[in-house]
């Protein structure tokens, strides 16, 4: 995509991030993602954030109906969506009124002021008009009567309703900003052609708008520069944004393609992993057979019978969804069957915060079910190495014959950047243990030296009629057995076969220092945030600091407590109550091992994670 | 399942190597012993054969078959069973429950498979009480009966089987005693046929905990008049005599006596199992004097593995995705240089 034209004086910035909020109505996720989406088209890296109420459609102009979302592009590399922001679009006082504290000192602000009615800035708690009593003194306001002027702009086109006019005012913000960041809206324009074929009005009336805003902005002498930033050096090939759920999904798709085996995914809706459900539900084409259960034990149950009968089997879920499924994932466990439950984190316990991030599954995901049933744990780390870790979950599951819990959370499920596109031919290769007898003598629980993976016998090959189930098994014949000798045996066969995994999984390498003062930790989604935070410090000369990102959980690394011992003190960083740093404690003694701990539903933001770790490096 | 048979099997090839741990006297003997004489009768092939259970007495049923089976957890086996069916269709798959296990713990996936109506047979071992727990009453319990859990009389009213299902849209549905081992064979057999989920409620005998519970409907002596059993097509006729029947007295059935107030054979209702309304097959499950034995309902409709499939396939040829490297290189993507 090309730069506009444009004569106009030019500022260029390494990076900027743009947060548009307003109703939950207001189409600001969609306004978003079109920035997120063409700025990504034009070369540079990109992170984003999603931020949105639990309710579908809030009370209008309330402060908890607000959504937003939040756009870091950079012309160096971005791995988080940004704290503080540079640009905020504020389609309602609410809007501003809650997110006014993310806004740099100085900066700018644009503000609908049509829907600065008393109404609205009742609702928002405002006692006095902010755009009038001087509260916004600090910042760049440039206030636009955007409703008025769309609504103008829209006058001519027939068909409309007040209503989906007033609905298009979220084109006219997004053309604004698209000027003040050199960016086409052309991208947009086709975005629209393609999703409203049917309906020529709508497209006319979001372009309109779209150009109507751009152009305000350039004769608005409000304004006055544009910002230039330029494409990012990424690694050369070809990109397109994803967003993690949609890379999960994906992931297993690749999965299945290359495993020669057909995907089964039994699911029930959950915010916020419905996303996965959504996607693979429309890839019928690919042989995916999908099952929208009665419920999570469904889901689950669903995917352990079609395993049972030969398929990559899969559930998705969140934590209260785990919770629901732990006595058939430890019947999956039990029989030793491939299994991958995709567990997308949000804020918990109970019901919690289910449209924020957190990550506090870790423990529910080791240690959730009755008796001792270890099962494979691994997570993501961004939106798009979903993919990768989606992918390996049904390696490990097909090749290790037991159950994988795959971590993501909502920050990296809903957010989105650019994905380095990998086909099939360049991921490893799956194996899988399924089992013919050529006429040799076999039992189900027979086991590969090297894995402890036990044999695959599945329905409709003849000869190889067995049972399985919950109760103990006898170690060879897989029958039922109660001897006390047994199932000490079997107990222990189960855990060594996870630890075995630690021979397949890669290693840790720290970061930046390789040994020193402080060692950060990180696991699973705050990857992004804890990585830019050393990175900056880095730069800024601090030495001994080193970082090491955990994706594999259990087992872990087999070099874990060597690295730790590198370092004199360690900091493990988490969205929840301290978590892994337990399971560190529980496996490795005598690290001096501090934690930084941070429950709000939000992620890491790089201030406070700069701060805490200068404060440990004194 | 219309699969080509390559081998004659008799009973004795669905018998397990693993010794029966039923208590002696239990129906579920009966039960296994009907499933093992008309697997050989259905045309199907051994590996082809899948038994999934949940959890109680009636559960460890796939043990004791030499086909596929899964003892699976407490409740769920209608679930397990269908991720069986979607993953591979040519398989014959059987669940395997009981009445605490279906339409207690288990009761929403109960409901939702006969909703769904994926192509499995579930056999529903009722005998009005919790065994292996040793003796609770159970959704099927009477009200006033004593048991460990209820020592002064059940206070929870009982489901009808029948009449929950056919509530949640079940097409087949068939009752029948389980001291009727011939019988029970040949509707184990019309399960099978069937495409769709049908569900036979087996009422067993459990002689530890509630023995008796059926007896007056199916003890030897009073059978013949105490039970209807039904067959498409014919007469509703019963009694030692075969001299009852039953006709519809306004909105109620009645039983009447042939040859008694003008009655004759040609006035007593005829059943029919394929009718899709179904109030009267309601009204035949609710009935206590009889007690309906027999296939009661069985209306074809399309599975749901048929209806996903033909809908996959329809997806299948309309598409410009083969290959997910299709998919990953389709819309919005951008080369960097």
């Amino acid at each position: 995509m090309d730069l506009i034209e444009t004569k106009r004086p030019s500022q260029s910035l390494e990076a900027v991030v743009i947060r548009f909020v307003g109703d939950s109505g207001d189409g600001m996720q969609l306004t978003g993602t079109q920035f997120s989406d063409t700025s990504a088209m034009f070369g540079n890296d990109i992170a984003t954030f999603p931020n949105y109420p639990a309710e579908i459609r809030a009370p209008q102009g309330s402060l908890y109906g607000v959504s937003g979302y939040q756009v870091h592009i950079g012309s160096v590399e971005i791995s988080t969506p940004g704290d503080e922001v540079d640009l905020l679009v504020a389609m309602n006082p609410a809007g501003l009124k809650t997110n006014l504290h993310s806004v740099k000192p100085g900066h700018t602000i644009i503000v609908d002021t049509d829907s600065f009615t008393k109404k609205n800035l009742e609702k928002a708690q405002y006692e006095t008009n902010p755009l009038e009593d001087g509260s916004l003194a600090n910042y760049r306001v440039i206030e636009v009567e955007m409703t008025t002027l769309t609504r103008e702009a829209l006058k001519d086109i027939d068909g409309l309703d007040n209503k989906s006019m007033t609905r298009t005012k979220n084109m006219f913000a997004l053309g604004m900003v698209y000027w003040m960041y050199n960016r086409s809206p052309e991208h947009t324009i086709e975005f629209f052609k393609n999703k409203f074929k049917a309906r020529p009005e709508i497209v006319e009336a979001n372009t309109k708008v779209l150009n109507t805003g751009f152009y305000f902005a350039e004769t608005l002498e409000l304004i006055p520069n544009a910002y230039t930033v330029s494409p990012a050096k990424m690694q050369p090939g070809t990109y397109r944004i994803i967003m993690g759920n949609r890379a999960t999904a994906w992931g297993f798709l690749a999965a299945a393609e290359k495993s020669g085996m057909e995907l089964f995914l039994g699911s029930y809706p959950i915010t916020p992993a419905s996303d996965i459900l959504h996607e693979l539900v429309k890839h019928g084409h690919f042989g995916v057979k999908s099952l929208q259960a009665e419920d999570e034990i469904a889901g689950i149950s669903s995917a352990i019978g079609a395993s049972f009968a030969g398929d990559l089997a899969i559930t998705t879920t969140s934590g209260p969804g785990l919770a629901l499924k732990g006595e058939a994932l430890g019947l999956a466990m039990m029989i030793e069957l491939p299994l991958v439950v995709v567990n997308v984190q949000r804020g918990g316990p109970s019901t919690g915060l289910p449209t924020k991030t957190e990550q506090s599954d870790l423990l529910q995901a080791m240690y959730g079910r009755n008796g001792e049933s270890p099962v494979i744990v691994i997570a993501a780390s961004t939106p798009a190495n979903c993919f990768d870790y989606a992918y390996h979950a049904a390696k490990l599951t097909l090749e290790h014959m037991t159950p994988v819990l795959l971590l993501t959370d909502g920050y990296i499920a809903n957010g989105s950047a650019p994905w380095k596109i990998r086909t099939v031919d360049e991921m490893p290769d799956i194996k899988n243990h399924v089992f013919k007898s050529n006429g040799e003598e076999w039992h189900p629980y027979d086991r590969d030296p090297d894995t402890l993976a036990r044999r695959w016998p599945i329905p409709g090959t003849p000869g190889m009629e067995h049972r399985v189930g919950g109760l103990e098994k006898d170690k060879v014949t897989g029958n039922v057995s109660y001897v006390p000798e047994n199932h000490e045996y079997m107990t222990k066969v189960r855990a060594e076969k996870i630890k075995r995994v630690q021979n397949f999984i890669p290693e840790i390498t720290p970061e930046f220092a390789e040994e020193g003062d402080l060692l950060v930790v990180g696991w699973g989604g705050t990857y992004g945030s804890l990585h830019s935070a050393v990175k900056h410090m880095y730069e800024e000369g601090y030495e001994g600091i080193g970082y090491t990102h955990f994706n594999y959980l259990n087992p872990l690394p087999k070099n874990t407590e060597e690295v730790l011992k590198r370092f004199k003190k360690i900091v493990v960083c988490e969205l929840n109550n301290g978590q892994f740093a337990k399971v560190l404690r529980m496996h490795f003694d005598g690290h001096d091992l501090v934690q930084f701990n941070k429950i709000q539903g939000l992620p890491f933001g790089n201030g406070e994670l700069m701060e805490k770790f200068k404060q440990l490096l004194k | 399942m219309e699969a080509t048979v390559d081998k004659k099997y008799t009973f004795r090839d669905f018998e397990s190597d693993q010794e029966v741990r039923w208590c002696p006297g239990c129906d579920d003997y009966v039960i296994l012993r009907s499933m093992q004489k008309a697997l050989p009768e259905m045309g199907v092939n051994k590996e082809d054969v899948v038994f999934i259970s949940g959890i109680g007495c009636s559960s460890r049923f796939p043990y004791y078959m030499d086909t596929f089976g899964m003892h699976g957890i407490h409740g769920r086996a209608p679930a397990i069973a269908t991720g069986v069916k979607l993953a591979n269709n040519d398989l014959s798959v059987w669940v395997i429950t009981g009445d605490g296990d279906s339409m207690a713990i288990g009761g929403n996936h109960f409901i939702h498979v006969l909703r769904r109506n994926v192509d499995l047979n579930i056999v529903l071992f009722n005998n009005e009480i919790y065994g292996l727990t040793k003796g609770q009453f159970s959704p099927t319990s009477l009200v006033g009966q004593k048991t460990k859990s209820s020592p002064y009389g059940n206070t929870q009213p009982p489901f009808s089987p029948g009449e929950l299902a056919i509530g949640a849209q079940a097409r087949f549905f068939a009752r029948i005693g389980g001291n009727t081992p011939k019988e029970m064979s040949q509707i184990f057999i019309e399960c099978n046929k069937f495409k769709g989920t049908s569900l036979v409620e087996v009422l067993q005998n459990c002689p530890i905990f509630n023995n008796g519970a059926f007896d007056e409907f199916t003890d030897r002596k009073v059978r013949a008049d105490r039970q209807l059993f039904v067959e498409h097509g014919k007469p509703m006729i019963f009694g030692k005599e075969r001299d009852k029947g039953l006709v519809l007295n306004g909105l109620k059935l009645e039983v009447v006596t042939i040859g008694e107030n003008g009655i004759t054979e040609g006035d007593i209702l005829v059943h029919d199992a394929e009718e899709k309304d179904p109030t009267l097959h309601q009204m035949l499950v609710r009935l206590s004097y009889p007690m309906v034995t027999g296939i009661i309902r069985r209306v074809s409709d399309k599975p749901f593995e048929e209806r996903e499939n033909e809908q996959r396939e329809k997806v299948k040829a309309n598409s410009k995705f083969k290959k997910t490297k299709d998919l990953f290189f389709a819309g919005d993507v951008y080369e960097v240089t």
